[in-house]
């Protein structure tokens, strides 16, 4: 599957745009199956404090991030992901 | 009451530079005087774009520099140099409520580094309120169960709703250069507290402090300390600007005592920031703001002044020349009030406006350092 990066989050990815990531390569504490979750935990895995970035300490999407799963919003982290799914992160509005 | 002094900080040499770490509602910049301090360079942005609440070396390396960073969209994060700001790291676990809380860091809104005998060592506070401890130099931090997870804290805090504007926060975190487990924190709101068990127990500090804002004419706690000082050679001494007035402490005394009587009606005694000259610990500084109907919070009438106090507070004397004589409508927050160690103290403020004032002669005379900067959230001196 792949994962979309925003601009602001793109510092950890030196500079990528577009991430591919092996769905069944979830992180081990992410079951079962592949999840947003679990592709959260292997983009943090592979770039370090990413994901708190976008996750707060509750597991909760923070307010201004919203992920799109194959174009459809979704905020529950235990959404399952299928392998050629295209995760999208998008930095919304947040103004000022 | 004029506690003994512990220890002599030495004031700096009289040829040494002032930096000022200048952390701002859009990034971090640096501002770096000569010798003479009559020139001033600007450095930076770093962190073009973020939100960096606050920006501090550490004392005890003088190259570990810490900032406190996050933006529009993205979560609360700590950065990091080892260098003095010349390459960064993000902190590999930043200060974060337990899972299962139902808390979340907004912020990290006031970080301090800790005692001299501890190396390492750092304190940050949070919005809403929290206390975190990193015993690796910022890298991960933990939060301190003591107060986090004090059976009273929600009842000293109010719920993470309540609080200013920009969200209920814990700040002021004061050590005292005699004893690590020596601890005091401000919150808005809670009030002060203090523990002596190195924050494992905490216990409100609040009697003779008016909070005019609640029912109860003397509460224990829930009032709302802005800035909370202790002065480094006299840790006894305790000063606080206050959102209703100004106060000081003598420990071992428990009862604060109301200084900002004696400041001009027309004045009041209103403001965020409090500065304590570092050689004199019966001197010191605030900025007055508009506290009145509405809270507009700006400089009253439009005449920004810095007013100062040489007698612990018994009388203030207005310091305003080289400063707007009318129609300057900003402020200084409680962070962006900083002097320096040199013999002849340097007082600088960042505002709202995103002006840098400072001076060199201990507030006689007041000149703009740098203009056109974002909302100023911190001004530290190094």
């Amino acid at each position: 599957m792949i994962v979309r990066i925003p601009g602001l989050l793109r510092s950890y990815t030196a500079g990528a745009a577009i991430v591919e990531v092996k769905a069944s390569a979830a992180h081990p504490d992410a079951s079962p199956g592949a999840s947003v979750d679990s592709v959260l935990r292997e983009l943090d895995r592979r770039f370090p404090g990413l994901r708190f970035r976008i996750i707060d300490e509750q597991a909760a999407v923070r307010p201004h991030i919203k992920l799109f799963l194959d174009g459809l919003l979704v905020r529950d982290l235990a959404h399952p992901v299928k392998a050629a799914a295209e995760l999208m992160i998008v930095g919304a509005l947040s103004g000022g | 009451m004029v506690t003994p002094k512990i220890a002599a900080t030495p004031a700096r040499r009289r040829s040494a530079t002032t930096t000022l770490l200048i952390a701002t509602r859009k990034g971090l910049w640096t501002l770096q005087s000569d010798e003479s301090r009559r020139a001033w360079k600007l450095n930076g942005p770093h962190f073009l774009g973020n939100v960096v609440h606050h920006a501090v070396l550490d004392p005890r390396d003088g190259r570990t520099l810490l900032a406190a960073a996050r933006t529009g969209h993205l979560g609360p994060t700590i950065f990091r140099s080892s260098d003095r700001g010349r390459t960064w790291k993000e902190a590999s676990q930043p200060p974060a409520f337990k899972a299962g809380s139902g808390r979340t860091v907004d912020h990290t809104f006031w970080l301090a580094p800790g005692h001299a005998s501890e190396p390492g060592v750092w304190y940050g506070g949070t919005s809403p309120q929290g206390l975190f401890r990193s015993i690796d130099g910022g890298v991960s931090w933990h939060g301190v169960d003591g107060f986090n997870e004090h059976a009273q804290r929600k009842a000293w805090c109010g719920g993470d709703q309540d609080g200013t504007p920009d969200g209920p926060k814990l700040h002021s975190i004061l050590i005292d250069p005699r004893d690590p487990a020596h601890l005091y924190i401000g919150m808005s709101s809670g009030g002060v507290f203090e523990s002596t068990a190195a924050g494992a127990d905490w216990r409100p500090l609040n009697r003779g402090v008016r909070a005019d804002f609640l029912p109860q004419p003397d509460p224990e706690y829930g009032h709302d300390p802005h800035c909370v000082r202790m002065h480094p050679q006299s840790p006894d001494r305790l000063y606080q600007q206050n959102h209703c007035g100004i106060y000081r402490l003598d420990r071992p005394s428990e009862n604060w005592m109301d200084i900002g009587a004696t400041m001009p009606k027309s004045v009041g005694s209103i403001g965020f920031p409090l500065v304590l000259h570092p050689h004199d610990v019966d001197t010191l500084w605030v900025f007055p703001m508009d506290g009145s109907s509405v809270w507009p919070r700006v400089s009253p009438g439009g005449r920004p002044a810095v007013y100062r106090s040489v007698n612990g507070g018994r009388t203030w004397q207005r310091q305003a020349t080289g400063l707007p004589a009318s129609q300057a409508w900003w402020t200084v927050k409680r962070q962006a009030m900083t002097a320096d160690r040199a013999p002849t103290v340097g007082v600088y403020f960042g505002t709202t406006s995103g002006e840098v004032w400072g001076t060199r002669d201990e507030g006689r005379r007041w000149r703009a350092l740098a203009r056109h900067l974002p909302h100023i959230y911190a001004v530290e001196a190094v």
